[in-house]
């Protein structure tokens, strides 16, 4: 059988992807529905109505809804049944999360458990360390946390000052320091903490005990959004750690930060769906009952415009996650395969998509902060009221753009590993913006647009690519190996690819869809694509004359210049009317629809 | 003794009900379908019986009328619990044509109790119950809302004008629950529903019955009347509006 061809990480800037390799939400099967329906269940029957008392932090209710959640086997999807979870697939892990996205501060404490504070010891831990810890977090008999950040080491996460030293007997590790945003550290049993063995430069984990002696916390800190989550700063005094407890090698540990922050990011895209869902419902919920000079604001063109937009930014996330979710699914599935290590090969496919992860994790935090913020804005002065739910949406949103890597880091190493990936000659990244320069200079006034929708769409893509290869070359060649100081331009370089990204997993999903439905199913959806693609190329020719004008001068300038011009150039499209043929049918069915 | 819960597949209940374009049918694109509310009661109150070994329950099948479409429905059944499913591949047409289905589903399976729901949160038909029972010519206990084993035998508790009436009932019957019956549906668990692709769903063709009634047409109700706000204060405007403009005074 031939073999099937993987996707590769930040592929998608120098080849097409088909419609055959992404995944679409429209192809789940009956059991990931069911998955997805009893998660809704949950939090329907288990969390709303208790929504207040969570964010009171009332005594032991976040940890028993957690041991609720394991009965059910929802912190267990994904592990493997030889360690009393479910076996479930990349894509159904994403799926749940994304339900679960919409419960507030809960679904951070699941997160938590389910990614960080599980994963580590799942992927890194030998046979004795899961064998010990990984069914009891699996069922909710443990809860797991992850200790990385300290009071001096954020974004610069290795930089940390956490010691471990070797007892003299050889039998433990004595660690001293202080970590802190610890979530879920209010309640954890089991914490994967990082720490500089002796003098080392770089970071190795190990696994912590909650009762180990000289583990000390801080009250729960008082927080912006997501009150309900337990957030804490731990302390760790001449703590001894069993040396079994060291979890992978001498010095890995920042390696295995990074790669659970990959895939903690992918999941925050789709945690972010969820409750983008959860707040356009309010919002159109609202519209729909409001009334203002004898007329429900939903008619109203100005609230429609942001009904539909909320729509646009959430289907477009999602359009990308569940695209970016198979080409992982896959990658994991080639990468075990091939390997010896389970563990350590699921997490090198996870390194692999870090563009894509980052991609995901700015843009739909992003997109979700301007959902909850138009959702407060339809609300107007009651969307500044504690009393509906807008306001918790509002703010819970703030610190997706802050946990797992800033939204700035991400732009940064985004754009730093597709440099790499090019440098390394595994996309071929250079040669093909050498082309892409001399079609410029070839090029006499902006390229003849195909014929045919679909085929429009993907000649804008196609092009918009080349901006961002250009881009690419120019700014290298300019600043060589001083490129990285070079945040701003760097940053506009990487809101070019996301918005790519997106553009394109928009126009794959409606390809797809179109080829599972016919066309004439699928119009509203293609109003969707007609305003994102449109308003992507606009984003894309700013942000690259951004960089351009902060960097270029002479020729590469004129031609960067032109080739903006050029290629992000795309039909008019009558914005207003797309919009409120997709805002009436989201106020139509007075709930998201799509 | 077998339970068998008769499941009806309904739209989920936030559904936005849509008519075909001459009114005539239930336009059901875009529809989430669940299983009915007072169905998904019995099937809970079934599963607690089963699960409580002092009771006489070896069995649980559940069973729909329905095209193929209503089998996630029915899963969804196996992943709470049932131990196995029947499909009657047809459409349903009316409440006779579906009780004669299921009865003779019920006649042919040695089942000891049949549960049906009060009625369906979608038709609100409130009739197949008692069809069945009449159908098959087996008892039928209306609007249960207990359900319990003494000594091995079948104690249902109705409720009743301003009270309560304990009757037993000896099997086969029909046992038409309503809310009460069971505390809280329960959500299926990963372990159920990795199980539920195991358990046997079983597609049976439909038994000649005829139909006695025919939709001829379907309308929305008229939308509400604006809501006019009157202040605590102006009773006489209060007065003044129920006299003279909603005239129930």
């Amino acid at each position: 059988m031939e073999e099937k061809k993987l996707i590769t990480g930040g592929e998608f800037l120098v080849k097409e992807t088909s419609p055959d390799d992404i995944f679409i939400p429209e192809e789940l099967d009956e059991e990931q529905r069911m998955i997805g329906e009893s998660c809704k269940d949950f939090l329907e029957t288990e969390v709303f109505p208790v929504v207040d008392r969570i964010d009171a932090q009332e005594e032991g209710l976040m940890r028993s809804l957690l041991e609720k959640s394991g009965e059910l086997g929802l912190l267990g999807i994904t592990i493997p049944e030889e360690y009393d979870g479910f076996g479930q697939n990349f894509i159904t892990a994403m799926y749940s999360s994304e339900v679960l996205g919409a419960g507030y501060s809960y679904a951070v404490a699941y997160s938590c458990h389910t990614g960080i504070g599980t994963l580590p010891i799942l992927y890194y831990g030998n046979e004795e360390q899961r064998a010990k810890y990984v069914s009891k977090l699996a069922t909710g008999e443990l809860i797991g946390a992850y200790c990385l950040t300290e009071p001096g080491a954020g974004s610069d996460a290795n930089s940390g000052t956490t010691k471990a030293v070797l007892s003299e007997d050889g039998k433990h590790y004595i660690v001293n320091g202080a970590k802190m945003w610890i979530t879920n550290a209010g309640f954890a049993d089991v914490f994967t903490v990082f720490a500089k063995i002796d003098n080392d430069r770089v970071l190795s984990a190990f696994i912590l005990e909650r009762d180990y002696e000289g583990i000390t916390f801080n009250p729960e800190e008082k927080k912006l959004g997501i009150k309900g989550s337990s957030t804490r700063q731990v302390f760790f005094n001449d703590v001894k750690v069993p040396v079994e407890n060291m979890l992978g090698k001498r010095g890995e540990g920042f390696r295995i930060a990074l790669n659970i922050l990959h895939m903690g990011r992918i999941k925050l895209g789709a945690n972010v769906i969820g409750s983008a869902k959860k707040a356009i419902d309010q919002s159109v919920q609202y519209a729909n009952e409001r009334k203002q000079f004898n007329c429900l604001i939903s008619q109203f063109g100005a609230i429609k415009h942001k009904l539909a937009e909320q729509v646009i930014q959430t289907f477009a996330t999602e359009c990308s996650v569940y695209r970016a979710s198979k080409a992982l699914d896959n990658a994991i599935t080639h990468s075990v395969a091939n390997g010896d290590d389970k563990g350590r090969d699921t997490m090198e496919a996870f390194n692999q998509f870090a563009v894509e992860a980052a991609a995901m994790k700015v843009f739909g935090s992003e997109a979700l902060d301007y959902v909850v913020d138009e959702g407060v804005q339809i609300h107007g002065g009651m969307g500044y009221s504690a009393e509906m739910f807008i306001d918790k949406g509002y703010r819970d949103s703030r610190i997706n753009r802050i946990f797992e890597g800033t939204n700035e880091i991400n732009r940064l190493l985004l754009v730093d590993s597709v440099l790499k990936k090019g440098a390394k000659k595994v996309l071929p990244v250079m040669e093909l913006a050498e082309k892409a320069f001399e079609e410029v200079k070839a090029m006499n006034g902006i390229p003849a647009p195909a014929e045919g929708w679909i085929e429009e769409k993907d000649q804008y893509v196609a092009n918009q690519k080349k901006v961002v290869l250009m881009l690419l070359k120019a700014a290298s060649e300019k600043f060589n190996r001083t490129l990285v100081t070079e945040q701003e331009i760097l940053s506009n370089i990487s809101d070019c690819i996301i918005q790519v990204y997106v553009a394109e997993s928009v126009v794959l999903r409606l390809k797809k869809m179109e080829a599972m439905k016919g066309e004439e199913a699928c119009k509203i959806y293609r109003d969707m694509a007609d305003v994102f693609v449109y308003d992507a190329a606009a984003r894309i020719a700013k942000f690259a004359r951004d960089a351009t004008y902060s960097f270029a001068y002479g020729e590469v300038r004129d031609l960067l210049e032109k080739g903006i011009n050029n290629f992000t150039w795309v039909a008019g499209v009558n914005v207003k009317e797309a919009r409120r043929r997709i805002a009436d049918q989201l106020i139509d069915e007075n709930k998201y629809c799509f | 003794m077998r339970i068998l819960i008769c499941i009806s597949n309904v739209p989920d209940t936030t559904t936005k009900v849509k008519f075909s374009t001459d009114n005539t049918s239930f336009d059901d694109g875009g529809v989430q379908w669940i299983i009915n509310p007072w169905d998904e009661l019995a099937l809970t109150r079934a599963m607690e019986l089963k699960e409580d070994a002092s009771n006489p329950v070896s069995n649980v099948t559940v069973v729909t009328v329905g095209s193929p479409a209503a089998e996630p429905t029915l899963r969804k059944a196996l992943a709470i619990g049932a131990d196995d499913a029947i499909r009657v591949d047809a459409v349903s047409t009316d409440a006779h044509f579906v009780a004669s289905q299921l009865a003779a589903v019920a006649a042919n399976g040695d089942f000891g109790v049949v549960l049906c729901g009060i009625e369906s949160s979608d038709y609100n038909g409130s009739a197949v119950g008692g069809m069945i029972s009449e159908i098959m010519g087996i008892p039928s206990v209306s609007a249960v809302s207990e359900f319990k084993f003494d000594g091995g035998e079948v104690v249902l508790s109705r409720d009743i004008d301003g009270g309560k009436e304990e009757v037993s009932v000896p099997a086969p019957f029909v046992a038409i629950v309503q809310k009460g019956i069971a505390k809280e549906p329960r959500i299926a668990a990963m372990r159920g529903i990795m199980m539920a692709r195991k358990k046997p769903l079983q597609v049976v063709p439909a038994a000649d019955a005829e139909s006695f009634t025919a939709y001829q047409a379907f309308a929305m109700p008229e939308p509400k009347a604006p809501c006019k706000m009157v202040d605590a204060d102006n009773v006489k405007e209060l007065v003044n509006l129920l006299q003279n403009e909603a005239k129930v005074l």
